[in-house]
This record gives C-alpha cells, structure tokens and sequence, in this order.
C-alpha cells in the first residue's frame, strides 16, 4: 500500500479516570498547524470508559473529529487493548501522522504501536514541522544527551509517528463552543486476549507531578554544597508559592529524590520562573529548562554556562543573594 | 528455574561529552564508555530472581566488538553468560531495526530453552527513547511490563509475575502473565559491586559473538536499510539569548532582580 493513501494528523488523547493528560491539548496545538500546512484534517484519537466528555474539549483545543472508542476494557490504560484498538483504527482509517505525549503511559504505547505497524517512531520531538515537497514530517529532537539537535525524517512507512514531552508545546488558546465531528468506533475486546490486570492504583501527590506543572522552580546544584543548604531554597520557594528541583549531581549525592530532577533524564518543566541557584548550566540540563519564561542564574562563576541562557544573571554566592531575595520577596509581597 | 535475558547497551558517559564551541560537531575521543546505568538495575533484577528461585541470565548486547566490555561487566555481576550480536550490517539500525535484532538473537535462544522473563533499563542514557524494550515485547510477543519499581511476586506455578509500575502522579501494581518483558527504573535496587574473584572470572570468560549469518534476520529489515528512520541533518542545539548580568553586590543585585520580577507583573496571578 502507498504511503499516498495516508492522509491526516491524529493526536492520542491521553486521560486517566477521565481527565485529559494537558499534553494532549499541547499536541493539538501542534497538529493544527502540521494538518493546517498538509491541508488535511486534525483528529483526536480518545479510548476510555465514559470519556465522550473529552470530545468536545479535544474540538475547544483545536480537533476537527475525534475518534472515540469506549469500553470498560479500557479503564485503566492497559497496554495491551490500547495498543489492539489504535492499531486497528490506524489500519482502518489511515493517518499520515500519529503524534503521542511522552508521558510513562505515553511512551509505553507509542512503541508497542510503532513497532507492531513495523513504523518509523521518534522520541522526545522538540520542533515539529512538514517539508512543504515531500509532505514529510520533520521530527526534531537532542541526541548525544542534548549536545546536538537531529532532525529525523520517516521517509516511506506511514503512519509518522513521534512522541513530544510535556510543556515543550505551548498550550493552544481554548476555543469554547468549537464544534467538530465526532466518530464512534467499536472494537471488540476480550479480557482473555489481555495479559495483565491493574490490582491497584496509588495516587501519588509526589513532587514530579508538581514539578511540572509548577509556576515557579526554584532549583539546586552540585555548588549548593549539602541537603541542609537546600533548605534556602525551599524557604524561597515558599515565599513565592513555587517548588525547589535540582541538577542531576544533586540527585547522585542523595541530597533531594530523583522527582526533582530537571533535565534531560529529569523532568522537562516550563514554568514562569525559574531559578538556577549554583548550577552551573550543562547541556543535559538546558534542555529540560531553557523554555522557562524568565530564567533567573546565581552562581559564583561569571564564567558559568547557565548565564549564557539566563534573562536575569548574579555573580555572587548564593548564601548571600538568596536570603535578600527571600527578606525582599517577602516584603513587597507581603508574606 | 527461570530462563531470564538482560539487554544491557554500552553507552558513553553522557556526562562527559561535550561539544567544539567553534565547529558545533560533537568531541567524543577520550569519552568513557559505560553500561547504560538503567540495564546495571535490569541486571540486578535478574540475579536477584535467580539466587531466589534458581535459574540462568543471559546479557545480550548489540553494538560495536568493544561493547564485549559491557557484558564482561553483566558476567561480574552474576550473568552466567553473555552474547554479543556484532555485525557491520546491523550498524545504522533504528529502535525498530535493533529490536528487530534483539528479537531474533532470543527467538534463537528460545529454540534451546523457551525465555520467562526479558530485562532492558527504562531507557539508555544516549538515546533517551525508552522504544527499543517495549518494541522487543512486540516482537518477542511477551507481556509488556514498563518502569518497574518493585517486583513483588514470580510465580512460576501460576506463570504469573507481579509489580509495581511508576507512572506521573500514581503508581499501579499490576499481574502479568509470562512469558513476560521488564523495563526497570533506578529505584527497584542497587546494583551490586562485582568482588574481585567474579571480576577477573569474567575477564576471562568465553563471550558468545553473533553476527547476521548467526541468526535468521531479514537483510532488508536490518541496519540502516531496515531503518524507517533516518537522520535528515544535525546541528548545534539554539541558544537562548543571554540576557542581563545584575551588577553590584550581592544585596544590590538581589534587590535589583526583585524589583524587576515584580515590575514585570510575571509574579502576579
């Protein structure tokens, strides 16, 4: 079969007990304008049991039809009849382009789908765009730890798929009232045919689920010098109602867990602020970080690599900058 | 007794690569090579299954003939043997290609005794894709079983295995039939050191080496040519505009930067 024959841009509606995964409305966000530039349509792909509430926000964010497949088989996510129903769905339907979240539930599926479609698959995308002439999706994405960008190109196998992680996508605006199509599709499945069970489900409020959507970071390095130093940090973090994170080094010292990690083995975060207090800005860890609205740096080396991507830059011992930050802060914010 | 399988990858230190300022290409001479942290717990996890329910771990590894460093590290480490699959034709191969590989190498090792349990790291710290196991449980058509932080229960009776998973925000203890594949997290345990005995052992160990002609692949679906995958150009990642340098002392510069957070509104709602 031609890849001809492939035309639109799906995005995996991610949700857990109903609620939508926001990197799914980030993707939508970007598969806009990739169908916009194809000329095709832009379409959500929703699984889930009683989740057709999901349909009218993945039109708000931006889906021209959503594919929806409910059954109590689907809740919660399973690997197994995720990847049955999607594979089929694509085999059916035909998409030029399949994009997925790089969440854990994310990266579990996109794989299994890939490389049961035998299909090209990239990780981690950091820019999304179409060759205009060979109507191929360019997927690029850091290699080599994030020391180099590769654009990767998927040639002849269709779908194209790619995986984009949280907050790397701006949030498209929400447009209240958009209408769409909706496709109901049902795919028969048998419990028998799937080979595991979800015993239990721990919900966890840990620090990588507030990393993430954090406002404000307030983030740590090797040069912070011991886990009692940290508590500085958090003391601002405080006052600003953000959240403290850390370099990789910190985490291999066992000063914080590794849920505060940002970077290219961490979490990638994107919040209005945030501030790289004695780190002293590696690659691996710009990458997780350097879409922050405002970058605020405070190290003692002027020579340091993170003020090279920071907005705002101190020289100075962090001992000295930081408690003036938190007396100040606290004052004309009145804490 | 458990038949296991570990795929363990050399990688580089990834925290010693650097890139030339002037030419933007990538320095890697005189980088150490390492096996990737992830596949030292994926290991772990099956010496571990094996001193409590008997059995045998085979590492597997595809690369270059220098990787044959890393699996002399898996026998240090309690592997009982180790497979190289090296071959000019796999070189260039993609997630999909290389687990393609991988799967053949163990479909050959389930001729002689069929696999319980299959173990990659979550992901490689070159790479960063975390494809290649749950591609290898496709594949291998093993039950997928990612980010694993604990393993509670193999039962062998039942053919059943039982863990916990690390998800965003939760966690899921889940059973799962085997055979079955394992991706493993850091938190499920701490690799052990090798004692110098299992150390020069392993030195001296005989590495199985497989090439192309050793397994029933597909020359199409191998290397670069089995690769849907392809790398269009690489450049050095954009920099961020640097902004400005507070200057003063540390009190000025601090009050400075208060001043220009609030002035900015960004602190505000």
């Amino acid at each position: 079969m031609g890849k001809e024959e492939y035309r639109d841009v799906w995005i995996f509606i991610e949700q857990h007990k109903g609620e939508a995964a926001p990197v799914s409305w980030e993707l939508l966000g970007v598969g806009r304008r990739l169908a916009d530039d194809l000329e095709v349509e832009l379409a959500g792909v929703l699984l889930g049991h009683n989740v057709s509430h999901l349909v009218k926000e993945a039109w708000a964010y931006g889906a021209d039809k959503v594919y929806l497949v409910e059954n109590p088989l689907l809740e919660p996510y399973r690997t197994d009849p995720y990847n049955k129903v999607i594979v089929e769905l694509v085999r059916q339907y035909k998409p030029e382009i399949l994009l997925l979240g790089a969440t854990s539930l994310g990266r579990d599926l996109a794989s299994a789908i890939a490389t049961t479609l035998e299909t090209g698959l990239t990780a981690d995308c950091t820019v999304l765009s179409i060759d205009k002439e060979t109507r191929c999706l360019e997927q690029t994405r850091p290699a080599f730890g994030g020391n180099v960008m590769a654009t990767i190109l998927c040639k002849e196998s269709r779908p194209q798929m790619a995986t984009v992680r949280p907050r790397v996508m701006p949030m498209p605006p929400r447009q209240e009232g958009r209408q769409g199509e909706l496709v109901r599709v049902d795919i028969p499945l048998r419990e028998e045919e799937i080979r595991t069970q979800v015993i239990q489900i721990i919900e966890e409020k840990t620090a990588a689920v507030h990393l993430d959507k954090a406002e404000i970071i307030v983030a740590g390095g090797r040069g912070i010098g011991s886990k009692e130093n940290f508590a500085l940090l958090e003391e601002l973090a405080q006052v600003l109602g953000g959240s403290i994170a850390c370099s990789r080094p910190v985490v291999e010292a066992g000063w914080l867990p590794p849920e505060y990690q940002v970077g290219q083995t961490g979490t990638t975060v994107r919040p209005k602020i945030f501030f790289a207090i004695a780190i002293s800005g590696a690659i691996q860890f710009l990458v997780g970080m350097q879409t922050s609205d405002v970058i605020v740096a405070i190290n003692r080396d002027p020579e340091a690599p993170i003020f090279k991507v920071a907005t705002y830059g101190i020289v100075g011992d962090f001992r000295e900058v930081v408690p003036v930050l938190i007396e100040e802060f606290r004052r004309v914010l009145k804490k | 007794m458990l038949e296991m399988v570990v795929c363990v990858k050399q990688v580089p230190d990834a925290t010693e690569v650097r890139i030339d300022p002037q030419t933007g290409s990538l320095i890697r001479a005189g980088v150490p090579s390492i096996m990737n942290p992830f596949d030292a717990h994926a290991l772990e996890a099956a010496v571990q299954l094996k001193e409590q329910l008997g059995g045998r771990v085979t590492a597997i590894s595809m690369g270059p003939p220098q990787a044959e460093a890393v699996l002399r590290k898996a026998l240090s480490m309690g592997a009982d043997r180790a497979i190289l699959l090296t071959d000019r034709a796999f070189a260039g191969s993609d997630t999909l290609a290389t687990s393609y590989i991988l799967g053949q190498a163990i479909k050959k090792l389930q001729q002689e005794r069929p696999v319980d349990l299959v173990f990659c790291g979550k992901h490689a710290i070159d790479g960063d894709t975390a494809q290649v196991g749950p591609g290898l449980a496709v594949r291998l058509n093993f039950t997928q079983l990612t980010y694993i932080i604990k393993i509670e229960e193999v039962n062998l009776q039942e053919r059943s295995i039982q863990v916990h998973r690390k998800l965003e925000g939760r966690r899921e203890v889940v059973r799962g039939r085997l055979p079955a594949l394992l991706t493993v997290e850091r938190e499920l345990n701490e690799p052990r050191y090798a004692s110098l005995p299992a150390l020069i052992q392993a030195m001296k160990a005989p590495i199985t080496v497989w090439g192309k002609d050793d397994l029933e692949v597909d020359p199409s679906r191998i290397g670069l040519k089995g690769s849907p995958t392809s790398v269009r150009r690489m450049f050095a990642p954009p920099q961020r505009e640097g902004g400005e340098i507070l200057p003063g002392s540390p009190r000025e510069a601090a009050l400075a930067l208060v001043k220009k957070l609030v002035e900015s509104n960004i602190l505000s709602g």
